[in-house]
Formats: C-alpha cells, sequence, structure tokens
C-alpha cells in the first residue's frame, strides 16, 4: 500500500465536520449560536410535510445506526406499526440511548456536551417522522454536565416553542425529558435501558418481541443512539445525495472516530466512514513517543482487536468485519508494544464480570472464571492448559449468552489469542515473571 | 391504589445488612416516613413523577433525591421511594442494590471516582488509584472521614468514564478532571480535605456529593450557572481545528433541503 498523505484525494476531504461542524464556535451549546448556524432550520422544514416521506428519507440516505451494531435507521423507523386502529394506535415512543459505556467509547458525551440542539433537533424530526409524542433521552448517570447541558437544551427549546403542545403551529406534541441513569453497563443495551426507565433492574429482555412493536410501556418504541439522531437534521437539509457523497455505498455518511491512547494527539476526529487507521494516527501525529503500534481496538473492548496488520483495513461496517472484527463505536483505542496482552485482557475481562448483570449463567459464571484464570495468569501464575480453558469457557460463552454483553466479554479474549498465543505461553513460561504495572511506569506521564 | 394490608415491611422494623447503617426508626409508625424527607422533597417528588407516562419510571430519579437529602440510600429512602410509588419495599431496594451510583452506606463530602479500566489504567489510572488508595487509607467505595463533613472523602475505581481521549481521568462528584498524573491527583485530594474546591476541566464549579445527586434526579438549584462550566477540551476539538486549519469540509449542502423523496408505490 502507498502511504496515505492527508493531501486531498479524490472524494471527501479526509475530514468532513458534519456533527462536530459547530464545535469551535463559541457557547456552541446554545440556542444562539445553533440557530446562527442554521439549527432548526431542518426542523421548520420537516414539520406539516408527510411523515412517512422523512421515514423514505431516512432510508434512502443509508444512514445506519452509530451505537454499535449499525442497523438501518430508516427501516427500523418504519417498523413502527401506523395507523389509528391495532397497534398503531397505541402511544408511540421515541428512546435515545445515551448510555455511553462500552470502553474506549466517548463520542456521545461530546457532541451532547457541545451541541445538545443538534440531538434536540433530531429527536423532535424523529418523533414527528414515527409519531411519537414522548421521547425520553436516557443519559449515562456519570455524564452529569452532559445531563445539564441536554437539560438546559431542552428548556430552552421549549422556550421557543420547538417543544410541548403545537409546535411551531404545526399541531404536532412532543415532551422530552432527561432522565439520567444510575451506573450499570448493562443499560446502554436497548431493551435493559428500556427496563431501566420502567425503574426496575436493568436487565436484557427476550427478542422477539423488538421495541418496535413492544417497548417502552410494552408500546412500539424506536430506541436510538445519540449520534444516530444527532445525524438526522443535516440529512434533512442535506438530502441522501449529500449524505451519501461520504463514506461507502453500504457504510455511507461522517463518523466520529474517537482515538485514544498512545498516540500524539488522541482525540475526536470525524472523517466519512472507511478511513484507516493508517490515516487516523496520520491525522493524530503518529504513535506517541514513535513507540510502535501493538494492538488496537476499531470500536471499543468487545470489538476484537486488531494489530499492526490491519493498518490498512477500510474502518467501515463491512471492511471491520471482513476482516475479523467489528465497527462497532469507531472507539479507536491504540496500544504501543510496551502494553502487555494478557494484562489488558485481564483488565477488559474484569470489566465484564462487574458489568455482567447476572440474568443468564454462562454469562455470569464465564465472567467470573475468565476472569480468575487471567488474574492468575497475570500472576504469573498460569498453567499450560489455561488457555485451551480459556477458550473453552469463551466458546461456552458466544451464541449462548442471553445478550450481546456476554459475546463481547469473548472478543478481546479469542482475537488476543489469536494475534498474541505467543506472548500467553511466554508469560505461562516465564512465571513469576509479569511486572505490570512497572513495566509502564516510564510512560505514564507520571514518572516522566 | 393502596394495598388493603399494607406490604410485609410496613408492620416490621427495617432490617439491615450487617455492614449497613442501622436505621432508628423516628417516628412510631414506620409506615410514615421520617421527616428527614421534608415538604420541600415530597413537593420535588411528586413534580418528578409528573414527567413521566407511568410512575414507576421515576424509581432511578427519586433513588438520586434520596441520595441527596441523606447522602446514600438507607432503608429509610428505600421505604420513602416505596411509599411514593406504591411499591414494596423489596422491589424498591432490587432496583437500588442493581446501580453502582446508589450507595449503601453514607459517602463523603466528595465522591472521588478513578478510572481503571485498561486505556486509563495503562496510561497511570491504577497508579493513580492505588496512590489515593494508600493516601486516604481506604479501599473501594470506603470513606475517609466522617461521612458528610467537610473534607470527607468517598474513593472508588471505575469503569471506563467516556474519556479516553483525555485519559487518565478521575471525576470528583461526577465532574471530570482530565489527563491526571498520581501528583496532580494527589494535590486534587489534598485541596478537597482542606475544604477547597478546585475547578475540574470539565464540568461545573465543584459543589458536593450530595448536590450533584439532587441534579442527577432532575432538580437543578441554578441551572443557569452550572450549564456554564467547560465541557471542550483541547482533544475534543483536534479533528475540528484540524480540519478548519486545512480547510477541509464536508460536501457543501444544497442551499435549501431538498424535496423530500416520494414514497414507493405500494403492491
Ligand atoms: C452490552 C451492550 C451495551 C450497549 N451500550 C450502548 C450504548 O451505550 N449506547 C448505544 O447507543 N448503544 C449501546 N448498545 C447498542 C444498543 O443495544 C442498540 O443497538 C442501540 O442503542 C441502537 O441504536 P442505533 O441503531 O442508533 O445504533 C449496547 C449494546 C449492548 C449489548
Ligand atoms: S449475557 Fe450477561 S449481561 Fe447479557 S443477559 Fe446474560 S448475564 Fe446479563
Ligand atoms: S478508559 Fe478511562 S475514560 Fe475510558
Amino acid at each position: 500500500m502507498t502511504a496515505a498523505t492527508p493531501t486531498t484525494p479524490p472524494g471527501p476531504d479526509p475530514l468532513t465536520p458534519v456533527l462536530t461542524r459547530r464545535w469551535l464556535s463559541p457557547r456552541s451549546w446554545s440556542i444562539d449560536t445553533y440557530e446562527q448556524l442554521e439549527g432548526y432550520e431542518a426542523l421548520r422544514y420537516a414539520l406539516g410535510k408527510d411523515p412517512d416521506r422523512i421515514i423514505q428519507l431516512v432510508k434512502d440516505s443509508g444512514l445506519r445506526g452509530r451505537g454499535g451494531a449499525g442497523f438501518p435507521t430508516g427501516m427500523k423507523w418504519g417498523f413502527i406499526p401506523q395507523g389509528s386502529t391495532g397497534p398503531g394506535a397505541k402511544p408511540k415512543y421515541l428512546v435515545i440511548n445515551a448510555d455511553e459505556g462500552e470502553p474506549g467509547t466517548c463520542k456521545d458525551i461530546p457532541t451532547m456536551m457541545a451541541d445538545p440542539h443538534s440531538l434536540v433537533e433530531g429527536c423532535i424530526i424523529t418523533s414527528y417522522a414515527i409519531r411519537a409524542n414522548f421521547c425520553a433521552i436516557y443519559v449515562r448517570g456519570e455524564a452529569l454536565h452532559c445531563i445539564r447541558r441536554v437539560r438546559h437544551a431542552v428548556e430552552e427549546a421549549y422556550a421557543k416553542g420547538y417543544l410541548g403542545k403545537d409546535i411551531l403551529g404545526s399541531g404536532f406534541d412532543l415532551d422530552i425529558v432527561v432522565h439520567a441513569g444510575a451506573g450499570a453497563y448493562i443499560c446502554g443495551e436497548e431493551t435493559a435501558l428500556l427496563d431501566s426507565l420502567e425503574g426496575r433492574r436493568g436487565q436484557p429482555r427476550l427478542k422477539p418481541p423488538f421495541p418496535a412493536t413492544a417497548g417502552l410501556y410494552a408500546s412500539p418504541t424506536v430506541v436510538n443512539n445519540v449520534e444516530t439522531i444527532a445525524s438526522v437534521p443535516a440529512i434533512v437539509s442535506g438530502g441522501s445525495d449529500w449524505f451519501r457523497a461520504m463514506g461507502s455505498e453500504k457504510s455511507p455518511g461522517p463518523k466520529i472516530y474517537s482515538v485514544s491512547g498512545h498516540v500524539e494527539r488522541p482525540g475526536q476526529y470525524e472523517a466519512p466512514l472507511g478511513i484507516t487507521l493508517r490515516q487516523l494516527l496520520e491525522l493524530a501525529g503518529g504513535m506517541k513517543d514513535g513507540v510502535p503500534l501493538k494492538f488496537w481496538t476499531p470500536g471499543g473492548s468487545s470489538t476484537p482487536i486488531f494489530t499492526a496488520e490491519h493498518l490498512d483495513v477500510p474502518l467501515d461496517f463491512e471492511g471491520a468485519a471482513a476482516a475479523g472484527s467489528m465497527l462497532g463505536t469507531t472507539a479507536v483505542q491504540v496500544f504501543n508494544e510496551t502494553v502487555s496482552v494478557p494484562w489488558a485482557v485481564m483488565k477488559w475481562t474484569q470489566f465484564y464480570k462487574h458489568e455482567s448483570c447476572g440474568k443468564c449463567t454462562p454469562c455470569r459464571e464465564g465472567t467470573y472464571w475468565l476472569e480468575l484464570i487471567l488474574e492468575r495468569m497475570v500472576r504469573g501464575q498460569g498453567t499450560e492448559g489455561d488457555i485451551e480453558t480459556l477458550l473453552d469457557v469463551c466458546d461456552n460463552i458466544l451464541g449462548r449468552a442471553f445478550c450481546a454483553l456476554g459475546d463481547g466479554a469473548t472478543s478481546p479474549i479469542t482475537s488476543a489469542i489469536q494475534y498474541f498465543r505467543q506472548e500467553f505461553l511466554d508469560l505461562i513460561a516465564a512465571q513469576p515473571a509479569v511486572a505490570h504495572p512497572d513495566q509502564l511506569a516510564e510512560l505514564s506521564g507520571a514518572t516522566a | 391504589m393502596t394495598l388493603p394490608g399494607g406490604n410485609p415491611e410496613m408492620n416490621a422494623p427495617s432490617a439491615a445488612a450487617p455492614d449497613e447503617v442501622v436505621w432508628e426508626p423516628v417516628v412510631d409508625d414506620p409506615a410514615v416516613v421520617a421527616p428527614v424527607f421534608d415538604e420541600l422533597t415530597r413537593q420535588r417528588t411528586k413534580e418528578i413523577i409528573s414527567r413521566y407516562p407511568q410512575p414507576r419510571s421515576a424509581l432511578l430519579p427519586l433513588l438520586h433525591l434520596v441520595q441527596s437529602v441523606e447522602g446514600f440510600v438507607s432503608q429509610d429512602g428505600i421505604r420513602y421511594c416505596a411509599e411514593a410509588l406504591e411499591l414494596t419495599t423489596a422491589e424498591v431496594s432490587a432496583v437500588a442494590t442493581f446501580y453502582t451510583m446508589y450507595k449503601r452506606t453514607p459517602c463523603g463530602q466528595h465522591l472521588v471516582s478513578v478510572c481503571t479500566n485498561t486505556l486509563c489504567a495503562t496510561l497511570g489510572g491504577d497508579d493513580i488509584y492505588g496512590r489515593l488508595k494508600e493516601k486516604l487509607g481506604v479501599g473501594h467505595e470506603e470513606t475517609a472521614g466522617e461521612p458528610g463533613t467537610v473534607g470527607s472523602i468517598t474513593l472508588e475505581h471505575a469503569e471506563c468514564l467516556a474519556a479516553c481521549d483525555l485519559a487518565p481521568v478521575l471525576q470528583v462528584n461526577y465532574e471530570f478532571f482530565d489527563n491526571q498524573t498520581v501528583e496532580s491527583a494527589e494535590a486534587l485530594v489534598d485541596a478537597l480535605q482542606a475544604g477547597e474546591k478546585p475547578n475540574p476541566t470539565r464540568g461545573a464549579p465543584l459543589t458536593d456529593f450530595r448536590t450533584v445527586e439532587m441534579e442527577l434526579a432532575g432538580v437543578f438549584p441554578d441551572l443557569a450557572r452550572s450549564v456554564e462550566g467547560p465541557s471542550v477540551a483541547d482533544e475534543t476539538l483536534r479533528g475540528a481545528r484540524l480540519a478548519a486549519d486545512r480547510g477541509w469540509r464536508a460536501p457543501s449542502m444544497p442551499d435549501s433541503p431538498p424535496d423530500l423523496p416520494a414514497l414507493p408505490e405500494k403492491k
């Protein structure tokens, strides 16, 4: 591959700020700034139009869910039963998944803090399209300042007549409530989120029925991610062809890539879907202090890790999957060669063990044993059989767990063993010799 | 609806788990909630419930509200929520114990949460947590100092706080302190113990654990002011700045929104 320099190739620019385009403006989170920068114009255009045609627009745009699974958004909205009789007669709800907690993921919270009105406007247009009169924004509890910003934006929108009764004289009513979670990663799973929003323990529900038919209060419900819905006003303003001018046929549009870890300039980079890690590293100033890359996640800890072999994998839904991982949340966590793979995998496994909701046996018991085995290994007391035991336990979780958390827990382990089996073997052979965290002490700014 | 015979716990003294603070009933009739939940709290409770299509959805906010009054969720607080929502105390307990942010023992004036997930840990988060543990002489979810008094601190290690581009991070009362080092974290804790309130990197000026719990319940004492707290770091804006410097843009939009597509013919 010829080294791609960030000079303009044909097609869109290397970075295409759409969601991030207002972030540099003073008080970008206020309604004054938002309105000066075309805010709420898409809403004015959409209100009064045939809601089905808005759903069609989103289908045509090819927008896919930004919460991890990449489900086509317009299709999801189209599943909501409509009509004045039967299931269509029930109240319909829009629920925004702002529970951002997948390790590595840090895009929704900056979006809601810097530009909460894009989310609010997206919520109003979406609710109008699916004919919902109540929308809840479920924000992770630890994201307090973000909750303030979104709540303030909602209050500003009410004051301007964008929310409440008879919005802008259209006859459409909508209330939005900003709801704080209470610290549970599993509540990001959409059905667990609904249970939590109903005031219960956040544990996943059996699907089907899907939320589109029996969601919040057993009524038809759309659950979408923050970034998904914040994209909607731009799609209304720009149209589907404009949106499709970025990204690929099956993965169109811009996407916020959150680059973290051992790079010179970590941060949020909004690029067309399909950018590669090589290009992202160039934008982010390369590896920190020139120490070579060892492994990275394309989209959070639940997506199988990649290595330096994968620098040129296009980071869109198809590209990441074809290379054996998943696009996930485009949370690109970069680790250099000083980091012990078994140690990193142990840390992630401790996370899954802590966050397992306990509803199903494979995940509840499996993560417990995985954690114990990995901890023992990292302590320098691993045995030769441990690698096979880990793979065996993962095999008993993957595809057998009740929700995707269990599957996600196996990703770091199986992918790490796939690419770094020798490191696990060396660790076991060299017991009791694991030197973490001392081996990293010199790299943590602490001792620099 | 009121259950005819009340619920089982109504007639029994509250059972406290061994390491929980035992609640001394302050009124003879345990069905009447202790006056710690004053008239103002009751009004707020009604207001919170009224926001939702169904009352039970208010349970998570109400548990936050209880923490703002008590500094943790006591048996008393559980009973208060149960009565407000016509649930059993068992139902409320089941929920309160599920979520990490509801604390079962009284918290300090401040809650310090250090991210020790993989990425932060790699860049020093484990060292920060280890040092603070040593310094404060407490472990996970334990409090240094008399809970509630000025300078008392509850310490915890946290999972990924969705700020990995700013790693390693910690939070004080859920306000962000980004790009920390062992030294900066120690200095921060020293200041908190001395009764000072250093400004977070991102978030509103520090208050205390109980005040932010009220905000999490959806009751904002001064939203117009707190919302002004900074929210963007250099890292947040890096992509946007780079694009601006290089003149990179998304393709330009048409001057006015294009017509919405026609619907496909049905059958
Ligand atoms: C364990 C787990 C955690 C999840 N966490 C989140 C989350 O924090 N935010 C999110 O938007 N989606 C999360 N999801 C995905 C949601 O279940 C759901 O697919 C998504 O909210 C749908 O929105 P989208 O189509 O707009 O992406 C999670 C899924 C699982 C299994
Ligand atoms: S896979 Fe894990 S998180 Fe999901 S339902 Fe089972 S126990 Fe709960
Ligand atoms: S790992 Fe610490 S904020 Fe994500």
